[in-house]
């Protein structure tokens, strides 16, 4: 149903949307029997000439079953949300899979830093390529990322992956995504960062395999071929 | 402005005085804002055992003294409030001085010991152990600050056997600033 | 206190008082009341023509707003941050706690006034000098305050990051002077209606608009402690350069976080619960029912904001909280949605049974129901820390607790001061304009709001003051949905236009309120005098049943006030 507003692009995306699915239903459907009740009340018992108003005091039994049976079903519901709430958390944030890769994400004012560890897939080595508002990753692979700040907090969310997270300066927040589907995607900051927060955005590049390689080849430092 | 006091304020539906009442709401939200305060500090002191260095610093010997003079301005509000309830306005009054002047000792004391250790280079920015020694401290003297204000204010009244009550509702008051020195000792000072 | 003969008011005839003391400097708890009422709502126009110039900017981007210009980022950023800032801090809590408060609590527990009328007068002082403060903050060297009104540092701590060297000092000087302004009227609230009951009102006989005020006030009491300790720990480190919020210095920036929704989110409660209260009164008489299960009502308000303390966290789960919290507070979050649920049910079971007359304040009130269940609704979203991590931050957040704070703050007001005007001013609001300004606020409402909650489902981040700069943000469909929103807003502006006529209008040539009763209802202040003199009641009211005793059987009138013996 999210999928009609915005695409989904990442492994767990899915779990997302169907999460939102079962709180639509649920809390759609007590919205719906709740507003229906309200309308046909008031136009029920509109005042007519003559009809005096009953006197209900809503303290014996048989009158306060009418609030605890819906207390009592919302209290079921709320169990099936929470439980697959949070199902849907602990796979998306609490444990992470095996990393296929890592890069760091270095969010500053006002401008998304990445950096990627090249061909040998090893951060923190030569041939690591630094870009600026552009990341590139490849299809199909378990990323993990290390997230940081150099100043105030920003936000990194890519809508289609359904990720979000604050970068926090003074800490590397640490998260995982498998990008699906091949394409380009915005990079939002999320989190209000001083007055260029509006301009803040990025651009997420989803390679298939043979493209993220040409463009690895094409970007790896000179220093880190020469020898 | 020519107006008295209204009749709500002579009720008593809870059976304790509005203004007794009133003050203990007071201290309820005081104990929040402290309670915040010593919250964070303490939170963080756990997440860094190194503070301990800094603390190390701290005057335990002035500030053992200064609780002394805190403990013993809250014996002599309480004999005030003890006059005062039997009407013996003279004797009040000289124990509310008595109280502000413990106050005051106290204010020096902290004065001297702050002024050492601004000297020795230990000023609010130094660390976050002194940047919570100050503002907790400070906190706590604006208290003692407002306490000495009202109880001048209440000496006046009581001279003139007038509020005579409200001896016993700045003794609660004076209590309370008393009780808050006795979590930031051991906190600030004792805690090395 | 010993016995009635001794609550005779003898003092307040003699003396003639003058304009000064009547309203400029009163201790008549009404005019307080009235000062708050009309502070409250200025700054609520004022917050009103803020949202305005930034829906133009979202909407039309670049676009020179008629009445302002053009729009830079630093002062949208301004904008939304003050927006925020006023419709809660001086709009919202003014007017549903302290406005009402103060002229409702005495008037319907039998009192005279408030039992501090000097602290009162001064709370009210000081929160005009917070208004002071923050429209100065305006006008200093770089504009006002733009982080946000949560202020999370780093960013507002340091001038270098939100370069506003003084608009965010004085932003947080006028926050911290209004919490004291309420820190000082809650007092009087809960001594008042501790201490100063009528004769023979028991617990159970208190108006449930009295009770939610003043368990507001208490809410606010215990939450807001805290903020206060980290507000002077935010401006140790915006003025003198501490570390407390500094994670180069060892401090950290989440615990400012924590301080900030520990208060941030009681705080909802604290504006809900008068809200509810308003609406309490309004459908128990314009239905002529008793309210359905009273110390239901109570009990959930105590549940909700003893569980309210344990829910904070719920607005951080992505903010780099441990993720094991997350669960708790997802548990605690929809936990929270049961006793809330249960109210608005209660609530909705009154109108069982009920002879419904759907008047101004009536509409109102059954409005706040419709559109509250939405704000509700929405919420569990947010609350399922699963879906949070995707509707985190977006427009769906704001539309959900605009969906909330609308009806509190502005419809449930709105059935409030149609119901109590012929009490505060003597004369009556014009019926049929009250009907137009109903629905013309409903439409534009929804229209505002409706639209925002699929373009923060389709992934519009919040306080971004461009949209063209995001590629999939700025597509059509998206932009038109902004506008609709946009053009909302302008339809409910000028349809207050409406209600700021009937008002004013009614206030001195309004038809007469004859009686002291117009709507037959039970609460005492409709034993005094429309408008009520100072000192209120000519004999201090005695109490001898609940509030709500409506069509009570075997009586031929369908009202039984509280005050009557037989």
């Amino acid at each position: 149903m999210i999928e009609l507003l915005r695409q989904s692009g990442s492994s767990f995306a899915g779990d997302i949307n169907n999460l939102i699915l079962l709180v639509t239903v649920l809390a759609g459907f007590w919205l719906i029997v709740a507003e229906v009740v309200l309308f046909w009340l008031v136009w029920k018992f509109r005042k007519k000439p003559g009809v005096k108003a009953q006197y209900v005091t809503g303290e014996r039994k048989e009158e306060m079953k009418w609030i605890h049976w819906p207390h009592n079903i919302i209290l079921v519901c709320d169990v099936f949300i929470i439980f697959f709430a949070i199902k849907v958390w602990h796979h998306v944030k609490q444990e992470l899979p095996p990393a296929q890769s890592t890069i760091r994400i270095i969010g500053q004012q006002w401008a998304w830093r990445f950096i990627m560890p090249g061909a040998d897939n090893v951060l923190g080595t030569k041939d690591d390529i630094e870009t600026v508002d552009e990341l590139h990753v490849k299809v199909d692979t378990t990323y993990h990322y290390k997230l940081e700040s150099v100043d105030v907090l920003h936000d990194f969310s890519v809508p289609q992956f359904r990720l979000k997270q604050d970068a926090i300066p003074g800490r590397i927040m640490t998260g995982w995504f498998k990008p699906t589907k091949v394409g380009h995607f915005d990079i939002q900051c999320a989190e209000i960062c001083g007055i260029g927060h509006g301009i803040m955005m990025g651009k997420l590049f989803v390679d298939s395999a043979e493209e993220y390689d040409k463009w690895i080849a094409s970007h790896t430092p000179a220093e880190a071929t020469s020898h | 402005m020519g107006t008295t006091t209204p009749i709500a304020t002579t009720r008593s539906v809870t059976g304790m005085p509005t203004g007794r009442l009133a003050v203990w709401w007071v201290i309820g939200s005081e104990i929040v804002i402290f309670g915040g305060l010593l919250m964070c500090y303490l939170m963080l002191r756990l997440k860094f055992p190194h503070w301990a260095l800094n603390s190390s610093h701290t005057n335990t010997f002035a500030g053992g003294v200064n609780t002394f003079v805190l403990l013993t301005s809250s014996l002599s509000i309480v004999l005030a409030h003890y006059y005062a309830e039997r009407k013996e306005e003279l004797k009040a009054f000289g124990l509310i001085w008595a109280t502000i002047f413990g106050g005051l000792c106290f204010l020096v004391i902290k004065g001297i010991e702050w002024t050492t250790e601004i000297q020795n280079g230990f000023t609010i920015t130094s660390s976050l152990f002194w940047s919570f020694y100050y503002t907790a401290a400070g906190l706590h003297a604006l208290h003692v600050i407002a306490g000495m204000c009202l109880m001048g204010w209440i000496s006046i009244d009581v001279l003139q056997k007038k509020n005579m009550h409200r001896v016993e509702l700045i003794g609660i008051y004076w209590h309370f600033v008393d009780l808050v020195w006795i979590f930031l000792f051991p906190l600030l000072y004792i805690a090395k | 206190m010993a016995t009635t003969h001794a609550e005779h008011h003898d003092h307040h005839d003699h003396h003639e008082m003058s304009f000064w003391e009547k309203y400029i400097f009163p201790l008549d708890h009404k005019v307080i009341g009235m000062q708050y009422l009309f502070t409250g709502i200025l700054m609520g126009v004022l917050g009103a023509f803020f949202s305005y110039v930034f829906r133009m900017q979202n909407a039309f981007p670049g676009i020179e707003v008629p009445l302002f210009g053009l729009v830079t980022s630093a002062q949208y950023n301004s904008l939304i941050t003050n927006h925020g800032t006023i419709m809660i801090f001086w709009f919202a809590m003014p007017i549903l706690v302290a406005a009402f408060g103060n002229y409702l609590i005495p008037l319907m527990i039998g009192a005279d006034d408030m039992v501090f009328p000097k602290i009162n007068r001064l709370s009210y002082q000081i929160f005009l000098l917070s208004v002071v403060v923050l429209i100065g903050s305006f006008f200093v060297h770089n504009g006002g305050f733009g982080g946000a009104w949560t202020a999370y540092p780093p960013l507002s701590a340091k001038a270098e990051y939100n370069l506003t060297p003084w608009g965010s000092i004085l932003w947080l000087v006028a926050v911290v002077l209004e919490f004291v302004a309420f820190l000082l009227g809650g007092i009087n609230f809960i001594t008042t209606l501790m201490n100063s009951r009528a004769k023979g009102m028991k617990m159970m006989d208190i108006p449930i608009v009295c009770w939610m005020i003043v368990l507001a006030s208490i809410l606010f009491m215990a939450s807001a402690g805290p903020l206060i300790a980290g507000a002077a720990m935010l401006l140790f480190d915006q003025t003198i350069g501490t570390g407390f919020f500094d994670p180069a210095r060892g401090g950290d920036p989440i615990l400012w976080q924590h301080l900030f929704w520990f208060f941030g989110h009681p705080e909802v409660y604290v504006v809900f619960l008068p809200a509810m209260g308003i609406v309490a009164e309004v459908i128990t008489t314009f239905s002529r029912k008793k309210l359905f299960a009273y110390k239901v009502v109570l009990f959930t308000t105590f549940a909700t904001g003893i569980l309210s303390f344990f829910v904070w966290a719920h607005h951080q789960f992505i903010a780099g909280i441990d993720p094991r919290l997350a669960n708790i507070f997802t548990v605690t979050t929809l936990l929270i949605s049961i006793p809330i649920a249960e109210m608005l049910f209660v609530y909705i079971a009154t109108l069982w049974g009920g002879s419904i007359e759907l008047t101004s304040a009536m509409l109102f009130a059954l409005g706040f129901l419709a559109t509250f269940l939405v704000g509700g609704v929405t919420g569990i979203f947010l609350g399922a820390s699963g879906a949070d991590i995707y509707f985190h931050d977006t427009y769906f957040v704001l539309a959900h607790f605009h969906y909330t704070f609308v009806p509190i703050a502005v419809i449930a007001v709105f059935a409030g001061l149609y119901y109590w005007f012929p009490k505060m001013f003597g004369r009556f609001m014009d019926e049929t304009l009250g009907k137009i300004h109903f629905w013309g606020t409903m439409v534009g409402f929804n229209g505002i709001f409706m639209p925002l909650f699929f373009t923060g489902a389709a992934g519009d981040h919040r306080r971004i003051f461009d949209f063209s700069n995001f590629p999939e943000l700025a597509v059509s469909s998206l932009q038109h949905l902004r506008m609709v929103a946009t053009i909302s807003v302008i339809i409910t502006i000028l349809f207050q236009f409406v209600f700021f006529w009937n008002f004013i209008y009614s206030m001195f040539r309004g038809r007469k309120c004859t009686e002291n009763n117009p709507w037959k209802a039970n609460t005492l202040e409709w034993v005094a005098a429309c408008p009520p003199p100072h000192g209120n009641f000519l004999v201090m009211p005695e109490v001898y049943r609940g509030p709500y005793e409506y069509s009570v059987p075997g009586r031929e009138l369908d009202y039984w006030p509280q005050n009557e013996k037989v």
